[in-house]
């Protein structure tokens, strides 16, 4: 059921905090990998590494040692010009919904497309106009952030993230902020896009309520990874 | 060049839609420049009105050339020189006529207070007046009487009621060096740095006024071109027949001489200049503080472009999209509530203040830097949008 190649490959990565005397290490060689078309959730206590790990996959962060390939691409030691071209393969979800409260939800998702620079302006809003009707907010396109629920902010921003098709999304605790019931219908959302788009997800949660969407589950515990556990898939 | 087009054409216009959402932020940005485009411009205005009024008897000479000793500062510093050189001069080819005139401050009896105070007594030819004013040129006979006087309506100080009684034709008499003058007229010049009154007559009343004055020691030259000849050419072939204790000048020279004497060399350039300064200093801090409390209120959306991959420079570019929007925002009205002031201050204080077409795009200019200058420092704010440490 799965692509021989890894699309996130990580092999014994370290990673510290600070520097000197304050040196301090939080990530003990974590080895993962993660296959095409897999939704991988990450668990654990506050402060495990968890959102560690996940900007250092997403190249928000730059890894120290050991081995992080995204795509077959080294990020381990990468320059800033790489790091920046990583982050444009992927959509990332922040648990906070991080929308810009001077761009209206159509705005805000073709931001996620202009920051490729090869389509046009309509073609940009055909598609960002398309995504946001997937996500079922057809009649908000032109609202304003301020106007909108915390569900539906969550849901264009996950319109952003994935409007640009990236072969991995990532998520970071998507649906802390929200009601269990716009929770729900976030993490359903989030699997159905990524079934048709065919891309991977790794997300972190804390939330117990939405793990049936995994594939596979990964728990961490004071940096290091504790438990790799496959699921049956639900789909 | 075609894809930097595209790049702009397909952007979206984030620094402007900023702006726009916060109108209060805008508008406060916007006054805020055009405060300190008025402050700049009221400076210029008024420096520029104080010079041009300084130099109202230079531009009604009745010359083409002016000749002066070379060590000349200004009008009220004229020193002397040999009037030798005014025949000298008339051997040039293309010379129509030479004229002296004499210039001495001294101090006279005030005739409507007896009080001393400082005047400008100018000594010109009776039969070719050097200064074209009509009320001049038709005064002639009078100062052709001995200590007889033509007094300056605008000048600065207490004449008001002199003026009154010479303009109901009674004789007004001041006292100069213990000899009594009689002013015989009245004209309109106006008061100069150099001068707070000035008085014309003769030259031969100025030698009887001036009794060390030599008449062979003259302060200023008045060459005339004959119509035809290549003022360029005479030019310099007087600067190349006359030897180096006098210099020639045009009346254009001599005015920005004048201008640039007193921009310089002394204080009211630096006042002004220094004013013009802290309007220009004013502006950088509004508008930084506008723009880093903006940057800063979107520090988390800036780090989220970060997140999906934006470059740095594409946040510069964002701060100073917004810089160069509010320097054309501002600036406008800016100009326009400073036409309306140099309309009142013109009222106000009779100087000539007009607004240029040079200054205007100068202070554009200027509030175009300024505003780059606040963009550049809020800039340093982008530091903070890290999307690994803010998430």
């Amino acid at each position: 059921m799965m692509n021989k190649t890894p699309v996130i490959a990580v092999e014994n990565l370290d990673h510290y905090f600070g520097q000197g005397q304050l040196r301090k290490q939080v990530l003990f060689g974590i080895n993962l990998e993660i296959y095409a078309g897999e939704i991988v959730i990450m668990m654990g206590p506050s402060g495990s590494g968890k959102t560690t790990l996940l900007t250092l996959v997403s190249g928000l962060r730059s890894a120290q040692s050991g081995s992080l390939k995204m795509l077959g691409s080294e990020l381990c030691g990468a320059s800033q010009e790489q790091l920046v071209q990583a982050r444009r393969h992927n959509g990332y979800i922040f648990q906070a919904h991080n929308l810009h409260q001077s761009l209206s939800a159509l705005q805000n998702v073709q931001m996620g497309l202009e920051v490729h620079g090869t389509l046009t302006r309509s073609q940009m809003r055909q598609k960002a106009t398309s995504i946001l009707e997937e996500v079922g907010l057809g009649e908000y396109i032109e609202k304003y952030p301020d106007n909108l629920s915390g569900g539906q902010k969550q849901r264009v921003a996950i319109a952003r993230a994935l409007v640009a098709h990236p072969a991995i999304v990532l998520a970071d605790e998507p649906t802390a902020a929200l009601d269990s019931k716009s929770g729900r219908d976030v993490v359903t959302l989030m699997q159905k896009l990524a079934r048709e788009q065919g891309c991977t997800i790794l997300l972190v949660t804390h939330d117990n309520r939405i793990l049936d969407v995994a594939d596979r589950i990964v728990k961490m515990e004071d940096g290091r990874l504790t438990a790799n556990s496959t699921v049956n898939a639900v789909a | 060049m075609k894809k930097l087009f595209t790049a702009l054409t397909h952007r979206t216009p984030l620094g402007w839609l900023q702006l726009k959402h916060d109108l209060t932020r805008l508008l406060t940005a916007m006054s805020g420049i055009a405060f300190a485009d008025i402050l700049i411009f009221m400076q210029f205005g008024f420096l520029n009105a104080l010079l041009s009024s300084n130099t109202l008897l230079h531009e009604n000479l009745q010359a083409d050339i002016v000749i002066m000793n070379t060590q000349a500062l200004n009008w009220g510093e004229l020193s002397t020189f040999p009037r030798r050189r005014l025949y000298q001069a008339l051997d040039i080819p293309g010379i129509e006529s030479a004229d002296v005139l004499y210039v001495n401050s001294v101090q006279w009896k005030n005739p409507q207070t007896q009080q001393k105070t400082s005047v400008m007594v100018i000594g010109m030819n009776p039969d070719r007046s050097a200064f074209a004013l009509p009320e001049i040129t038709q005064k002639l006979n009078e100062i052709k009487l001995p200590d007889t006087v033509l007094f300056d309506r605008a000048a600065r100080g207490e004449y008001e009621e002199a003026i009154a009684k010479t303009e109901l034709g009674e004789t007004v008499t001041a006292e100069i060096e213990r000899r009594t003058v009689s002013i015989g007229g009245l004209f309109s010049m106006g008061a100069s740095f150099a001068a707070d009154a000035v008085i014309i007559t003769s030259d031969q009343n100025f030698l009887r006024l001036m009794p060390k004055r030599q008449p062979g020691t003259v302060s200023l030259g008045l060459l005339k071109i004959e119509p035809g000849s290549d003022p360029v050419q005479v030019r310099a072939m007087l600067d190349a027949h006359l030897p180096d204790d006098v210099k020639t000048l045009t009346i254009e020279e001599f005015i920005n001489n004048e201008k640039t004497y007193w921009a310089t060399n002394r204080p009211i350039g630096v006042v002004f200049g220094f004013g013009a300064a802290i309007g220009f200093v004013v502006g950088v801090v509004i508008v930084y503080q506008i723009l880093s409390t903006d940057v800063n209120a979107h520090i988390a959306e800036y780090a989220t472009f970060k997140a999906m991959g934006y470059r740095n420079s594409y946040l510069l570019g964002v701060v100073f999209e917004e810089a160069i929007i509010l320097a054309a925002l501002g600036f406008f009205p800016g100009l326009g509530i400073s036409i309306g002031l140099y309309a009142l201050a013109q009222k106000a204080t009779a100087l000539p203040m007009l607004m240029t077409t040079t200054r205007a795009i100068g202070v554009l200019i200027l509030t175009i830097v300024m505003c780059g200058i606040s963009g550049a420092i809020a800039t340093r704010r982008l530091q903070a949008a890290d999307p690994a440490d803010i998430f």
